[in-house]
């Protein structure tokens, strides 16, 4: 059951500096309405998985962690590979964080993030057959919410997009009884880069990029993914604000400006191959 | 991608079960069918049987989880054992009842006047009985009804409908097949009271064009499916007062 | 006059007009926030609803069934949102001692009282409190609930309703602001004739002649009974 969450005790100043400020097309941070904080993409964090990179969006810290596994193949799809993304909300990552098994924002997240990567069809699923209708790759993303400082989204799928661009498939093969890990690896191959642009939903008006402040005060996020030209494979509202039509469109075309700015970033660090 | 074997839109231009792309599945509404609830709503959907609940304002127990200027609400969206061909085996909450609850809340949350109630909590129960496509959006729709057969107030009535993509067409209203094999499912939920959006979700591929044309026909689906609630709330009132 | 239906969402007004029961204001508009019936008079607009429940207000007169004990009082069923509490010393007085008394003793789980509502706000549950010779425990009678807000009707102008049912009946009825009403006889009949009186009254609330019909219903109820 879903449960009108207690709201995290946010100043009042503060609530309403951040809406006199936006009448004024102004942030606290003083960042325009459109502009992301800093990013910082660490590939190759965590040595022990397959794939992994650590994202830093302004304070807000997420590693996401890629390991590959072998098993049979979903009946209904005998020759696609097997995704699955789930996301943690550590404890230590925020006051509001509670230990235990992953609640509703947490799987909403790891949903978003799945769905981006799935209907986008970024990892070539076809690809990751070893014997149709037997064995499969199966690859497990994990989001590890480190810091959350704002807009997890963002930070979870350029973390994601990032650690899968860079992981190491360990190739197996087919054997007498089953299969058998080799010694050698190849890259994941990506046939699309899904990346989401995220803003909060204040009155009439989008920020990008909330931080940790704006979030709270404002409690609602609206999402686009996109993936190459103009094409969108995911979006959700996360939060209770209602839209208006103008509002969604008008996200969509900065959504897609944005992304632009964020796949360069990941061609400027080599993590993407430019084209 | 595997080719699809299904043709989803023949070249009459018609969908699997007949439709047009814009037209809705046959829509009924049945109000005040639960005894015990303090509002509820069943609908029908093309195949869906959906059934809303609501109880409430009531006090809240545990303590911990009340508001002191508000109402708390608290949603389940569930689906029967039996509402799928494959019978569920486990009756823990699934990843998708868990998020669907939470968007369906949220849709919800705004429009219903909270803080007429302190300390109290709003519980609304939607049972998927028999699914084919688009169960979130029949759910939020009959649970609008369910509330305000209950007598809560609210700012006004939500209806919610799905637009998508199939064979390259943008329709209106998917059902379980054109949602599997289709190219992408855009749901939507509209409150026409003020003109705004309060649930929006959307997977599959779109091209920014296409994006702006589903949403469009899926607000026109709300709009459409808000002109039968008042129909069956009227009629419900009119049947009631004799 | 028969008024127009609304449901929530539509505009019932727009314009300089108050605002009543069940309406709330977006810009120019005055849109009806329940299921009923658009009212307006003297510059004011309200919805008489179908469906509404009752919320406490300090002073009314309220019918309650005890529905847990406590040390020092007794949660009460008013048929609100709110469970009321009923403070041990409405019975025992300043003398209340929880050691020496038993509530138990004086009011169980499932018993019926009359009180008035002594305080509530938005911080606190309602509390009740025996203010008058009728109030206290009610040893028998009926207990029907009907819609708050159509309560008014069954009392009629100055209780012309009320009184016409109890004399023709014979019933004595006790009204509770919150939508219950006691109805005490010997007779069984009376009691059911009265009770389908209350219902078809909720029913009609709106419709005018109401008083006339009523008379009509009661009085071939108790010419069936005399056959």
């Amino acid at each position: 059951m879903s449960v009108t969450p207690q709201r995290s005790v946010i100043s009042r100043i503060l609530m309403e500096d951040i809406k006199r400020l936006a009448e004024q097309g102004k942030r606290v941070d003083g960042r325009s309405f459109k502009e992301y904080r800093p990013i910082n993409v660490i590939t190759d964090y965590a040595k022990k998985a397959d794939g992994s990179a650590l994202v830093e969006l302004g304070t807000t810290k997420v590693l996401v962690g890629v390991k590959i596994q072998v098993g049979t193949p979903f009946s209904d799809t005998p020759d696609k590979g097997i995704l699955t993304v789930n996301a943690e909300f550590l404890p230590l990552a925020s006051e509001s964080f509670e230990p235990g098994p992953p609640n509703e924002d947490a799987i909403s997240l790891a949903r978003y993030v799945d769905r981006g990567l799935r209907e986008s069809d970024a990892l070539d699923f076809s690809s990751l057959v070893i014997s149709p209708g037997e064995w499969v790759y199966m690859v497990m993303v994990d989001v590890y919410v480190l810091d959350h400082g704002g807009n997890l989204i963002d930070a979870s799928t350029l973390a994601a997009l990032s650690a899968l661009a860079t992981t190491k498939l360990p190739i197996y093969e087919l054997t007498d009884n089953g299969v058998e890990k080799t010694d050698e690896t190849r890259p994941l191959r990506l046939t699309h880069r899904p990346l989401s642009i995220t803003f909060a939903v204040l009155g009439d008006n989008l920020l990008l990029d909330p931080n940790i402040n704006e979030e709270n005060a404002i409690g609602t996020l609206l999402s686009y993914t996109i993936f190459d030209n103009e094409h969108i494979c995911a979006c959700q509202k996360f939060g209770p604000n209602p839209l208006s039509l103008d509002m969604v469109l008008e996200g969509f075309e900065t959504a897609c400006e944005k992304y632009k700015t964020l796949l360069d970033l990941l061609y400027r660090e080599a993590i993407l191959n430019g084209e | 991608m595997t080719e699809s074997e299904v043709r989803l839109i023949d070249e009459k231009g018609l969908r699997v079960d007949g439709r047009r792309p814009d037209e809705l599945r046959p829509i009924t509404f049945k109000i005040g069918v639960l005894e015990n609830a303090n509002g509820s709503a069943y609908i029908e959907q093309g195949k869906c049987k959906i059934i809303a609940a609501v109880y409430g304002p009531h006090e809240v127990h545990p303590r911990h989880l009340s508001m002191p200027h508000r109402a708390v609400l608290r949603c389940r969206y569930h689906m029967a054992p039996f509402s799928v061909p494959d019978r569920r085996k486990s009756p823990a909450p699934t990843r998708r009842e868990i998020e669907l609850s939470k968007v369906i809340r949220e849709a919800l949350e705004p429009i219903i006047f909270t803080e007429l109630y302190p300390r109290t909590a709003i519980d609304i129960f939607i049972e998927v009985l028999q699914a084919d496509g688009g169960t979130r959006c029949a759910g939020l729709t009959v649970a609008s009804l369910a509330l305000a057969d209950a007598g809560i107030p609210l700012r006004g009535l939500v209806a919610a409908c799905a637009a998508g993509k199939v064979d390259g067409k943008i329709v209106l209203d998917l059902n379980d097949v054109e949602d599997k094999e289709g190219e992408a499912d855009l749901p939507v939920a509209y409150i026409p009271a003020l003109n705004k959006i309060l649930l929006l979700q959307m997977d599959g591929i779109l091209s920014a064009s296409e994006f702006k044309e589903a949403i469009n026909l899926a607000l026109e689906g709300c709009k459409r499916i808000h002109s039968l609630q008042v129909e069956a709330l009227r009629n419900r009132y009119i049947s009631m007062e004799g | 006059m028969t008024n127009r239906i609304v449901l929530p969402g539509d505009v019932v007004a727009e314009g300089r007009f108050r605002i009543g029961e069940n309406v709330y204001r977006l810009g120019n508009k005055i849109i009806a926030s329940r299921v009923g019936l658009a009212r307006i008079e003297k510059g004011v607009v309200s919805v008489i609803a179908l469906h509404s429940f009752y919320m406490p207000q300090k002073g009314d007169t309220v019918i309650g069934i005890i529905e847990d004990i406590g040390i020092t009082n007794w949660s009460v069923d008013i048929n609100s949102p709110y469970v009321a509490v009923l403070p041990a010393t409405s019975i025992f007085k300043r003398n209340f001692d929880p050691v020496k008394h038993d509530l138990k003793s004086e009011l169980d789980i499932g018993d019926v009282i009359i009180a008035e509502i002594l305080q509530f706000d938005r911080t606190i549950d309602p509390i009740l409190g025996f203010k008058s010779r009728e109030h206290g425990k009610v040893k028998d009678g009926l207990v029907v609930e009907m819609t708050p807000s159509k309560i008014p009707r069954l009392i009629g102008r100055k209780a012309s309703m009320l009184n016409m049912i109890q004399k023709k009946t014979g019933c004595k009825l006790f009204i509770g602001q919150n939508g219950r009403v006691l109805i005490h006889s010997q007779d069984k009949a009376m009691i059911d004739l009265v009770v389908k009186v209350i219902r078809r009254i909720e029913r009609e609330a709106h419709v005018s002649g109401l008083t006339d019909r009523i008379s009509k219903m009661l009085d071939e109820g108790m010419e069936r009974r005399t056959k």
